[in-house]
């Protein structure tokens, strides 16, 4: 069982802003890896540097060994291989959601539109979304766009997922469906990323949890020690401040 | 999602007593606007009818027999306009949304091109179109080039479509800028090459957006392709002028205008109908 994802001291800051600050990770194959830490502790930053979405300013990415922060690389063959589901959905509007899905294995996947739809289909169904398949994504709710979401990103079979905050944007009755969408992805073995502030959820699917706090990972381990054991101060706080707020 | 409630109910003795309150309210509005109306039009027309030269204005711009005499003849022009717009508004189409998405690129071979792109909407967006006409239609042919047209609808066209296609270019690329970079964002990260995601996320999105502003360019351009008469070309404008020096007789203008307007205000009205579904329909698009 290798890496799938591995992150060498990587910086990344916005002018005198350092977001990023000497991190280093690594995701093994069939776990899951969660992100938790305050807004602006750079989860997000971090997603969206592993997706060549951000360009990092020092340190090395490697995905199943290669490195993909070297300048000569070919981002868009490195993102066929990740898929990125975003906190705001971020659908294509004037598209439908089947559009929406077969999109990049038609485009991108030279997949045919009979092979795409069927596979898009399949999914659809396996996520009770099928009688949506023709309509456009403000026809949806929430929970259901960000659902179709996952299935976009999963439609390209990506070496690794990530997912960032995908719940924050959604009413707490719609958060559970995308929740189990994840618990579904996580029992099939994918490899995944994410930045959530779902305490519970995080006991439930994280191999890893990581608390950032200003660019940096301070503490790192299984839920049950970084989120029911903390050692860190700062991590006490945090976890304090969200079961005051009612999330764990 | 829940079922839609039936409504069967009988309205309360409250709410039948709203409705007529409304009703009176309403009876009330409708008298005042009726007045209001009378009272401003009225005066306005007493004004006109009642002015000293209204008898002579009557004879030489509101001529009705000599009007019908050459509606035909102006009519005629007409249609060397609406041909000039068709055949105009495609070619202005194709070029402009060329050069708005050569100003958008980031593509380094393409580099000069997109220099060339800005220099040519800074140019024929800032002179005058009557002088782009002038230079186009008496410019070119004085050039002497084998194989380009001295036809005078032909450099007219030219002339028009040339700055048309700098205004477009411009409502179009607005238009790509006002597509939210999470897009941009989703579409690559799905493996979608930058032209890809222009093609397939970026520019449907933006057209659907610019179509009103470009229906309001389309009238004007409707509008302006009366300037060609000024290289000779018969047409609307031209074939009014003819008959009007012809009489001294203005009738064929107002004829002129009222050919223009029968087009232009049924498009316009759509334009803005096609506004108002835009905006309610962005009011509903919520957070994408």
């Amino acid at each position: 069982m290798g890496n799938v994802l591995e992150l060498s001291a990587i910086r990344k800051s916005f002018g005198d802003d350092l977001v990023i600050d000497n991190l280093s990770l690594t995701v093994p194959e069939h776990t899951a890896t969660v992100l938790i830490g305050a807004s602006g502790s750079g989860k997000s930053t971090l997603l969206r540097c592993i997706n060549l979405l951000e360009t990092i300013d020092d340190g090395q990415i490697f995905l199943d060994g290669l490195e993909i922060s070297d300048p000569k690389i070919n981002v868009d063959e490195v993102r066929r291989k990740l898929g990125m589901v975003f906190q705001s959905f971020n659908l294509f509007p004037h598209k439908t959601v089947l559009e929406n899905i077969t999109l990049s294995p038609i485009k991108v996947h030279g997949k045919s539109r009979d092979e795409a739809n069927a596979h898009a289909l399949h999914l659809l169904r396996r996520f009770d979304l099928a009688d949506k398949a023709d309509q456009y994504p403000d026809r949806l709710s929430g929970g259901q766009q960000q659902r179709v979401a996952i299935i976009r990103s999963l439609a390209v079979s990506p070496r690794l997922l990530l997912l960032d905050e995908v719940t924050s944007a959604l009413d707490p009755v719609l958060v559970n469906e995308v929740l189990s969408a994840v618990r579904e992805l996580k029992g099939d073995g994918m490899t995944m990323v994410l930045a959530t502030h779902e305490m519970g959820f995080a006991t439930q699917v994280a191999d890893e949890v990581c608390f950032l706090e200003s660019g940096a990972i301070l503490e790192r381990g299984s839920a049950q020690e970084v989120l029911h054991n903390p050692q860190h101060i700062k991590t006490q706080e945090f976890l304090k401040r969200v079961h005051q707020a009612g999330r764990l | 999602m829940s079922e839609k409630k039936k409504s069967a109910w009988s309205p309360s003795s409250r709410e039948i007593e709203r409705r007529k309150t409304r009703r009176a309210i309403n009876r009330k509005q409708i008298i005042i606007a009726v007045l209001s109306s009378i009272l401003v039009l009225g005066t306005l027309a007493l004004i006109l009818v009642t002015s000293p030269g209204w008898e002579s204005v009557k004879r030489t711009f509101f001529d009705i027999k000599y009007g019908q005499e050459i509606l035909p003849l102006v009519a005629k022009g007409l249609w060397i306009n609406l041909q000039l717009t068709f055949i105009g508004g495609a070619a202005i189409g194709v070029i402009a949304l060329g050069l708005a998405l050569l100003r958008t690129t980031k593509s380094p071979t393409l580099t000069p091109f997109r220099f060339l792109a800005t220099a040519y909407v800074d140019i024929f967006r800032g002179a005058p179109l009557i002088l782009i006409i002038l230079l186009v239609g008496f410019g070119v042919p004085a050039l002497g080039l084998s194989g380009v047209s001295s036809n005078v609808i032909f450099l007219g066209t030219v002339a028009v479509v040339l700055t048309y296609s700098a205004y477009v270019a411009e409502v179009i690329r607005s238009g790509i800028l006002s597509i939210h970079p999470s897009q941009r964002a989703a579409a690559r990260s799905l493996g979608l090459t930058s032209g890809q995601t222009m093609r397939f996320v970026v520019l449907p999105q933006a057209i659907r957006r610019v179509v009103p502003p470009l229906l309001n360019d389309f009238v004007s351009l409707l509008k302006d392709t009366g300037l060609v008469s000024i290289l000779g070309v018969t047409d609307a404008v031209r074939a009014a002028q003819i008959n009007a020096s012809r009489t001294f007789n203005y009738t064929p203008y107002v004829v002129a205008a009222i050919l223009f307007l029968l087009i232009t205000i049924p498009m316009t009205r759509y334009t803005d109908r096609a506004i108002r579904r835009r905006t309610s329909a962005q009011n509903s698009e919520g957070a994408i």
